[in-house]
């Protein structure tokens, strides 16, 4: 991920872009945007990322809001009801039985339940949710902050990423690749305002929202943060992971670094 | 003013536009034809706009839906309460000769097809490589005092904006070696104005951006706010292009892209013809 932008690269992109308007069509942007140009780019999300993280230090906070900010109308998106036959008998049981598993990379593999989540420091933000497509909606989240049980569970020296996999297929396959995962670097893993949320708008997280736990990463966009989390791997690598991209969206073509 | 044509070995040429303007003109012809393209195409993921921090989903300040009707699908856009039928272009429009819900259609958006993730890698490739073509604009015209120099109107220039207007009107257009009042103040909007505000609230739209200068976002009066002008100065520079084009067209083609190519623009002379 560390590869800066090559400016012969950006060139490169540049003259091929002007060729391809050159020809016109709508056929040859098309291909362009599948084929290997499509990779120069893809080249702009490191660049993005690098000035991001170069300006944005490890504490620098999205804005919080008011009481009087929160929106009637918070809009679920993507899941909004899983069918896991597993999390539908969780789930009946208002998720009494749920434990959220942590471990891969970690000293000490954790099994918690949401009653040992509800035990621990919490935090409360009320923040805006912004959506890849373009619309916002603000409200309320309490929860425990990721920090608190990484640091119980120790990481490894090597581990690198967290990854979150989650109850829900947003796309239906015979082999399961349809399945939300997600993940984050350490940085954003451990945000003061990254949180497992439990609660949404003072109420217990609704099954739309994510219920039990989503993840509240509060400098990236909504498709970074996971709804129905069921257990959460310390990594070294994306690699050995859906499509090896880091993510549900990810291996659709989205950016892993979604801070814009 | 034409006096000024006799410099250089042709008495009737001059050297209008200086390679550092000619190079990143053209460099800005194919961002913002990218990034208008792209730009649609990730409108179209959600087509409609708000005002303040946050989408309110029952009152947009603009939306473009379809419906079914018993006479067929129907697109609608709706600006501020007032609905208009904008069936085949706005709201719904056919691809492949199948009808689709889409706020702009297929022929301008990149791709054509509906793809999110894929308009926004077009989007933020280009973004990047206009803002920095812009800087390098802007950094060169401040420190050679191009912007003062070229694009400033004189008080005499403003002075006579009602004749300008009428030779306009008229589709009469002088050649000299400054630009008129007229392009003096529209080439000072876009480059001191709306480029730079297109890119300050495309900038505001990112969490992350929010994160580093959090009051940025505020000035324009929220996130979804600043989507909303981020869109109104994409049409300005739509509207801009259009008479932009228009008048290079009218007032000596190839002139003028003789100028904006090699820098060499050929000038009135006294007495000499208008051709």
């Amino acid at each position: 991920m560390a590869e800066m932008l090559s400016r012969r690269r950006f060139l490169l992109g540049t003259t091929s872009a002007a060729a391809a308007l050159a020809l016109s069509g709508c056929d040859i942007l098309d291909d362009a945007s599948q084929g290997n140009f499509r990779n120069v780019l893809a080249s702009a999300e490191e660049l993005t990322r690098a000035t991001q993280r170069f300006f944005l230090s490890p504490t620098s906070m999205a804005k919080e809001f008011t009481e009087a900010d929160i929106g009637k109308n918070f809009r679920a998106n993507g899941s909004t009801s899983p069918d896991d036959p597993e999390y539908l008998r969780l789930a009946a049981n208002g998720f009494a039985d749920w434990k959220l598993k942590v471990g891969g990379l970690v000293e000490t593999p954790l099994e918690l339940s949401l009653a040992d989540l509800r035990a621990m420091p919490s935090r409360t933000q009320i923040t805006r949710h912004d959506c890849v497509e373009g619309w916002s909606c603000i409200g309320k989240w309490t929860g425990v902050q990721l920090a608190l049980v990484l640091d119980e569970a120790k990481l490894k020296p090597e581990a690198k990423y967290i990854l979150f996999t989650c109850a829900d297929e947003l796309e239906k396959t015979l082999d399961g690749s349809g399945r939300y995962y997600e993940s984050h670097g350490l940085e954003d893993a451990f945000h003061p305002q990254t949180i497992l949320a439990y609660e949404m708008n003072g109420a217990p997280l609704p099954i739309p929202h994510g219920a039990p736990v989503r993840l509240r990463v509060e400098r990236q966009l909504g498709y970074k943060q996971p709804k129905y989390i069921m257990r959460i791997d310390a990594v070294d690598s994306l690699e050995k992971f859906g499509s090896g991209n880091g993510g549900f969206w990810e291996d659709r073509g989205y950016e892993w670094y979604a801070g814009i | 003013m034409a006096a000024t044509a006799l410099e250089g070995r042709s008495p009737a040429f001059i050297y209008r536009h200086t390679v550092l303007v000619r190079i990143t003109h053209w460099i800005n012809v194919v961002c913002i034809t990218f990034l208008l393209m792209s730009g649609l195409q990730i409108f179209n993921a959600h087509p409609a706009l708000y005002v303040g921090q946050k989408s309110d989903f029952d009152h947009p300040v603009l939306a473009m839906t379809a419906r079914n009707t018993p006479d067929g699908p129907v697109g609608e856009t709706t600006i501020l309460g007032h609905s208009f039928d904008t069936s085949g272009i706005l709201g719904m429009s056919y691809y492949d000769g199948v009808p689709r819900a889409r706020g702009f259609p297929s022929w301008i958006t990149v791709p054509s097809y509906q793809d999110l993730a894929t308009g926004r890698r077009w989007h933020f490739f280009f973004a990047w490589l206009f803002f920095i073509n812009g800087a390098v604009y802007l950094a060169a015209s401040l420190a050679t005092r191009h912007i003062w120099r070229d694009l400033v109107p004189s008080w005499s220039q403003i002075r006579a904006i009602g004749p300008t207007i009428w030779h306009h009107l008229k589709l009469k257009f002088p050649h000299e070696r400054e630009y008129n009042v007229l392009q003096k103040l529209t080439y000072l909007t876009m480059v001191a104005g709306v480029l730079p505000l297109v890119v300050l609230t495309g900038l505001t739209m990112s969490p992350g951006v929010n994160a580093i200068v959090p009051w940025l976002v505020e000035v324009f009066g929220g996130r979804q706010t600043a989507r909303t002008i981020h869109f109104i100065c994409a049409t300005l520079i739509v509207l801009f292009i259009l008479v932009h084009v228009l008048l290079v067209l009218v007032s000596g083609v190839w002139n003028n892209l003789r100028s904006m190519v090699t820098g060499r623009y050929r000038v009135d002379v006294a007495g000499g013809d208008h051709g």
